[in-house]
């Protein structure tokens, strides 16, 4: 009866990603008999940094695997490292982070097994037997589904929950698996990275400040003031779907349902109305101040902090206070 | 200004940001209201009504001139405003039948002045390049069409009364509740706290009859899917500059109109099928997608009309790279006749409806209720549009259903003047119903009361007449129309006849004060003997028609008013809202029937089923009084509306089908025939020249103009007495008069006969102006068989208003010669009256000689 | 020539407020309307790419009521030549059980000789958001899959295949047949014309049975979030309240 859960290392090598350790707090309140855990996307001796995280998060055993074949991407052949994980620590439950990786390994995971999987889960309903409920319709809505299948096999929403230390850290005893990979399991496999030129996504997804910028920036060309925003708070831009709808900026910048989930310090939504997409990417945020001239608009109701006026007149403003 | 916390009290709240509110706090403004706070539950300047996604182009030339006029208001305050764009508009018609309307439609333009021609295709491809004019057969060129920004409108009138610093305008604010006080409004709820006024105006559009509910008020509209798309980039739009450079295009056959937005083309129609919705069915703000109006698209409901507007713009829309970039179900109010419904409610006093109202008018309703709200009456006669006119069952959501229903497709259908309803009948039965109908009876229907228009049983009488029945050729001419009305008519004049007037509305005025509340209404005097009847114009402050009708007086305390059922419950809102102390009013309508008996004849018929005595001598013109009909107990009135001697009969409803058996009965032997309501309102008065409220008499006219000035003006106070004083002095700047068709033939040599609404110009064709700077139109048509003419109505210039000016009418744009025949009240027929008195004999004597 | 099948799901469109069905086991569309998933207007988008490159056709299918047919002529509007209704109601389909009814509607064109080089689905639907049915797919026709295309090319029977991540793109070289799944973000999906929504009109749709016995989602039940009790604070209107606003930001520790 253990939990196995799927984790990622950090983007930027410290440790296991935020949405790594958010699992592996939601894991614990399963009713297993401990936690272990597989990092994927990682090949070789894991990082000090990894194994401190994993102690710290109560994990038993860390599977890991040396399979030279998969320093490139593989989503299938990760699953079958998954699986090879899963039947070593007779895993009941079965668990990965709402990442696009989590959630594509588990899927592969899932169809291996013929197993049922439920996404975006955010609470535990009822243990036993399991249900859990999820989030769907971009996170507006709450469904309760019953999670049968051996093992049961679920995501967790990236950021429903905060990550916390166990009350007793695991031994995070390093496990080697190997599992038999076949040419086809590598059919779907990447063959080049290409670096984005100045728009790292993970500059958005990891960063503590995010100046939003919605509908209400006016035009492709008026983003200056944002942009300056952002860099005097070291921060990054976000944006909402319809800025990206009308092609003002990249996709990779959007923060929602369809883009980013983003859990900063600070986010500062500027003319950005707040529909429900907008929200599911950015409701994590620790502290919201909202910029709109429409003092109902859902951004500003919902938001901590909010100031009624024209973005374009409030920004400048504020760059000029803080010098 | 423009805040976020509500005023605890004010002098007027103006609920709705939309065209309609804005305009409205404007006008009251500029009215001289001091304390006026307009809210709306969504915020500014797009609160998401009808207003937000409208088409905002306007087309002046309506057939209704009440609408007309507002249309032309609202565009000078647009064009005032600087938020008028001319672009013309062209109306295409596909067919020959709508080349025909089309005609209909140039007599409208003539007759309210509006400068429109009549277009080749080739004209119409020439100043719409992308419209392939082998689809169509003729357009109809407007010159004054325009597109406004209806938003900015808003704006600047919004802002021009909060720069008179009277008006706080709160957005995001929602009514939860109402209260009313002893039958008056006197507080709002809203989300944002409560706010106390003793007038409140519900300008909410689509949402005012769930906010009329909650005072227990009716405001019958219910909100309708109108659908339209936009068509883009079209490079030949892209090309100009600006909004708009073409004209608009409504493509009449296929209810769509093609509007250019820019580089985008706007496809609407009115073709689908009706899509009603429920005023508390309409998503919130929050719930939308783009506003609370703009229901998602349905295309299904849409495609045929996308293959008509490629047939008619091929290149343009057909272009690969015209995206359908926006399409919705966007809402609109449609009410039960198509008019607005503003006024004062019925129900709750304080509590007034400016509600379904377009674009187009806008501006001009806002006046026109400020000016009514201030001044108890609008320079603009809006007796179409009062929401005192709709009885219990026009509130029903079951008749807007059936009616909105049944006219959405008519939007741009081709509506004969005549034109019945089919749907939410039968509602209203009179108690001789059964006996109509096995008479053949052809129902039209009144206010929700089926009316014999002329009956099958009575087809005989045209071979007894021959041609004097004056038959009618053309399809249009005749259609809801028979000649059996024509046999009608003259059966009445040479024996007799029986006619349903149940339609009628009746109410009693009674207690101590009901003189003086009779009095202090009517112009004619009402402190009249116990069993005198007395006819009467109704007027407005400024002498302006309220109404005209009878009361007769039954007790010392006790008058009875009778009036037409159309306006019926307007009436009795006027009577009631000048109530005095110790005077109340009781509605009666639904508690008598009433039947006409005129003719000859009439007193053979009467006669034969009473034994009171029905002399002339003793039963004097002018009086009512309890006869015995058997064991019925009728009240008898004796006058005519149609001018002959006989009587009104009052009767319970429970014995009306009893008595109209009797009189069936008793009348067969003397050949007196039922006659239906085609004489009763249009030929029988027409040769009298009676006139009709509604038609001739509105708030617009005044005694002198429709010669119904008074020898003597009471000495008794009542409304109106001061304006008709001081016009007494005053040349009339308009005279109404009766004309005869002297040449019916047309180009065809198809004879034609016209039925209202047509100008009236000079022998040449020239325009002709009254005092009031109007144009001359018909005000009523109708056959004089007994004179063997058709004659027409209308008020003339006072030059011109002399018998025997020679002139002519315009019809379906060919020119008739018309000659004027009467040019005050003296009846064409019968000019002294002989037949009201009886003194048949005498007409015979003169017929011989 | 890449004969591309295009999936699509009748979703309910939630740019506003989210309402449920009256019987509450459903999300409803009664106000914003019905829409297919915006991965999914990219997969149409692309599937008219790919067929259009290389004079290939494009099969768009869906599973679910007759209503659905709006979502298959939406995409017939679009580029996509035929339609395929699996005729059911797709709450009553987990993601495993449409994969299965999506595979065998693949399996029967494959033995009628008109096998799909190329199947679209969606990253996930916008309603249910299960992240699995092209994987699940993938598996049952033993095909390659990439989550998350958002650009793509064919040439030679193989697959250029981009996928968007944090720092960068990752490019696939897949073979066909394959199945990709595919995230809003690499194409701008065009609108109709109106000659393309007239092609839709007329289009004939193919109703197949569904060839599998569905499981269900186990879905036991919805609710709906109640919003959040405002608590804002609002700190002034316009450029004045920038010092109150700064104030803030150094109460929260993002500047000193």
């Amino acid at each position: 009866m253990s939990v196995l859960v799927v984790v990622e290392p950090d983007e930027g090598g410290d440790g296991l990603s935020v949405v790594s350790q958010e699992t592996l707090t939601f894991a614990r309140q399963l009713p297993g008999d401990g936690v272990s855990a597989v990092l994927v996307d990682a090949v070789g001796e894991p990082d000090d940094s990894v194994l401190t995280h994993c102690r710290e998060h109560g994990v038993d055993a860390l599977y890991v695997t040396d399979d030279e074949r998969l320093q490139r991407y593989a989503a299938l052949a990760w699953a079958r490292v998954v699986g090879a994980a899963a039947e070593a620590s007779g895993a009941a439950y079965l668990i990965a982070g709402g990442t696009a990786r989590g959630n594509e390994i588990l899927a592969h995971a899932a169809a291996v097994l013929e197993a049922p999987m439920a996404t975006n889960v955010v609470s535990i309903a009822q243990p036993e037997p399991l249900e859990v409920e999820r989030q769907v319709a971009g996170g507006a809505v709450l469904e309760r589904v019953a999670l049968t299948g051996e093992p049961a096999i679920a995501s967790v929403a990236g950021h429903a929950l905060a990550p916390e230390p166990a009350q007793a850290p695991g031994q995070a005893r390093v496990e080697r698996v190997t599992a038999e990979l076949a040419d086809a399991d590598r059919a779907a496999q990447v063959v080049r990275l290409e670096e984005r030129e100045g728009g790292d996504t993970s500059a958005l997804t990891g960063a503590n400040v995010v100046v939003g910028a919605g509908r209400g920036v006016g035009g492709a060309e008026q983003f200056a003031d944002v942009e300056a925003l952002a860099a005097r708070l070291g921060g990054a831009v976000g944006v909402s779907r319809v800025v990206t709808s009308l092609g003002w900026r990249p996709h990779h910048e959007q923060v929602g349902q369809t883009g980013s989930r983003i859990a900063p310090d600070l986010y500062l939504a500027c003319g950005i109305s707040g529909a429900i997409q907008h929200w599911a990417g950015c409701s994590s945020s620790k502290t919201i101040i909202a910029v709109n001239t429409d003092a109902e608009a859902p951004m500003v109701t919902k938001a901590r902090y909010a100031v009624i006026g024209d973005m374009h007149e409030v920004i400048p403003a504020v760059l000029e206070e803080l010098g | 200004m423009s805040t976020s916390s509500l005023p605890a009290r004010c002098d007027v709240l103006v609920i709705g940001a939309g065209i309609v509110g804005n305009s409205l706090v404007h006008h009251l403004a500029e009215l001289g209201w001091t304390d006026i706070v307009q809210i709306d539950k969504g915020p500014l300047p797009n609160p998401g009504g009808s207003t937000g996604h409208a088409s905002n182009f306007i087309f002046p030339v309506d057939h209704s001139r009440e609408i007309t006029d507002l249309t032309l208001d609202s565009m000078r305050q647009y064009e005032e405003m600087g938020v008028l764009t001319t672009s013309g508009g062209i109306e295409v018609a596909r067919t020959e039948e709508r080349m025909e309307e089309l005609r209909r439609r140039m007599s409208s333009a003539k007759a309210w002045g509006i400068e429109a021609r009549l277009v080749t295709p080739e004209e119409v491809a020439e100043m719409v390049p992308f419209l392939d004019p082998g689809v169509i057969v003729g357009g109809f060129y407007t010159p004054s069409v325009g597109v406004v920004d209806s938003l900015r409108a808003g704006t600047i009138m919004r802002e021009r009364a909060q720069d008179k610093g009277v008006l706080t305008t709160v957005p995001n604010v929602e009514v939860t509740g109402m209260t009313v006080t002893e039958g008056r409004i006197s507080a709002v709820q809203t989300d944002k706290g409560d706010i106390e006024a003793p007038v409140v105006v519900i300008a909410c559009g689509v949402w005012s009859p769930r906010l009329a509910r909650m005072a227990g008020a009716h405001i019958p509209l219910t909100p309708a899917v109108h659908q339209m798309i936009s068509v883009g980039p079209c490079e030949p739009l892209a090309e100009k500059p600006g909004e708009i450079s073409f004209p608009i295009i409504r493509d009449m056959d296929t209810f769509c109109y093609e509007r250019q937005h820019g580089s985008d083309m706007e496809v609407g129609s009115y073709a689908h099928r009706p899509i009603l919705h429920e005023p508390d069915d309409i998503p919130s703000i929050a719930q939308a997608k783009l506003s609370p109006t703009e229901m998602p698209f349905t295309e299904d409901d849409f495609d045929p009309q996308l293959e008509q507007a490629l047939e008619l713009m091929p290149e343009l829309l057909g272009d690969e790279r015209a995206e359908i970039r926006y399409a919705i179900n966007g809402l609109l109010s449609l009410t039960p006749d198509g008019a607005p419904v503003l006024g004062e409610t019925p129900e709750v006093k304080g509590l007034w409806s400016c509600a379904a109202v377009w674009i187009k008018e806008g501006p001009g309703v806002g006046r026109a209720v400020a000016e009514w709200m201030t001044h108890g009456i609008p320079e603009i006669d809006l007796g179409h549009s009062d929401i005192a006119r709709f009885y219990p069952h026009q509130r029903t959501r079951e008749h807007v259903r059936a009616r909105t229903s049944e006219a959405f497709n008519k939007t741009y259908g081709i509506v004969h003047p005549g034109e019945q309803w089919s749907s939410s009948r039968p509602v209203r039965k009179s108690p001789m119903h059964e006996s109509q109908k096995a008479l053949g009876a052809e129902f039209f229907e009144a206010v929700g009361w089926e009316r014999p228009h002329w009956y099958a049983s009575n087809e005989p009488l045209l071979e007894e007449f021959g041609e004097a029945v004056m038959p009618r050729e053309h399809e249009w001419d005749a259609r809801w129309w028979s000649p059996i009305i024509n046999a009608e008519h003259l059966a009445l004049r040479a024996r007799g006849g029986i006619v349903d007037l149940t339609a009628f509305a009746i109410f009693d005025i009674v207690g101590p004060a009901a003189l003086d509340a009779v009095q202090r209404v009517v112009v004619a005097q009402a402190d009249v003997a116990v069993g005198r009847v007395i006819y009467t114009p109704v007027l407005d402050e400024k002498g302006g028609f309220r109404s005209d009708l009878t009361v007769m007086r039954l007790a010392h305390d006790r008058f009875r008013v009778v009036t037409g059922g159309a306006h019926g419950m307007v009436d009795a809102k006027w009577f009631a809202d000048h109530l005095p102390e110790g005077a109340s009013l009781v509605d009666l309508t639904s508690a008598y029937t009433t039947i006409g008996v005129w003719g000859p004849r009439a007193g053979d018929v009467l006669g034969a089923l009473t034994d009171d005595d029905l002399a002339p001598e003793s039963f004097r013109f002018g009086t009512c009084r309890l006869i015995e009909v058997g064991e019925l107990s009728v009240l008898a009135s004796r006058i005519s509306y149609v001018g002959e001697f006989g009587w009104e009969l009052y009767a319970p409803i429970e014995t009306g089908a009893a008595l109209w058996d009797r009189l069936i009965e008793a009348g067969r032997e003397h050949g007196v025939v039922p006659v239906g309501i085609g004489v009763y309102t249009a030929t029988g008065r027409i040769e009298k020249g009676y006139r009709a409220y509604g038609a001739e008499l509105d708030s617009e006219r005044t005694l002198e103009e429709t010669g119904m000035q008074r020898a003597k003006v009471k000495d008794a106070d009542f409304i109106g007495k001061d304006a008709i004083l001081a016009q007494a002095d005053e040349a009339p700047q308009a005279v109404l008069c009766a004309l005869t068709v002297d040449d019916h033939t047309s180009a065809s040599g198809m004879k034609r006969y016209m039925l209202g609404g047509e100008p009236i110009l000079t022998r040449a064709g020239e325009p002709l102006t009254d005092g009031h700077g109007h144009h001359p139109y018909v005000t009523s048509a109708a056959s004089a068989p007994s004179l063997g003419k058709h004659v027409l109505m209308a008020f003339l210039p006072p030059d011109r208003a002399e018998v025997g000016t020679e002139l002519a009418v315009s019809y379906m744009e060919e020119l008739y010669p018309v000659t004027v025949a009467g040019v005050d009240a003296t009846p064409l027929l019968d000019p002294d009256n002989l037949r009201v008195k009886n003194r048949y004999d005498e007409i015979e004597e003169a017929a011989a000689r | 020539m890449t004969d591309v099948l295009v999936c699509v799901k009748r979703v309910p469109d939630t740019s506003g407020e989210v309402v449920l069905t009256a019987d509450g086991d459903a999300v409803d569309g009664r106000y914003a309307g019905w829409t297919m998933s915006a991965h999914e207007e990219c997969a149409v988008e692309i599937a008219a790419g790919v067929a259009g490159d290389s004079g290939g056709s494009v099969t768009v299918l869906t599973l679910g009521d007759e209503d659905s047919v709006e979502q298959l002529r939406a995409a017939l509007a679009v580029g996509a030549g035929e339609a395929v209704r699996i005729d059911a109601r797709a709450d009553d389909y987990g993601p495993a059980d449409v994969a299965g009814a999506i595979a065998e509607v693949a399996r029967a064109r494959e033995a009628a000789g008109q096998g799909f080089g190329l199947i679209l689905v969606g990253n996930d639907a916008a309603d249910t958001g299960d992240h699995q049915v092209g994987i699940r797919l993938a598996h049952l026709l033993g095909r390659p899959v990439v989550a998350g295309a958002q650009e793509v090319t064919a040439a030679d029977d193989r697959l250029e295949v981009r996928v968007g991540t944090a720092s960068g793109t990752e490019v696939y070289d897949v073979p066909m047949p394959a199945v990709l799944t595919v995230l809003e973000g690499g194409v701008e999906p065009r609108y109709p014309n109106i000659s393309g929504r007239m092609k839709a009109k007329k289009a004939q749709i193919e109703v197949v049975e569904p060839g599998v016995a569905p499981q269900g989602s186990g879905r036991l039940g919805l609710r709906v979030l109640p919003p959040p009790e405002s608590n804002v604070e609002v700190l002034g209107e316009g450029a004045a309240a920038a010092p109150s606003l700064v104030a803030v930001l150094r109460e929260i520790g993002v500047v000193r």
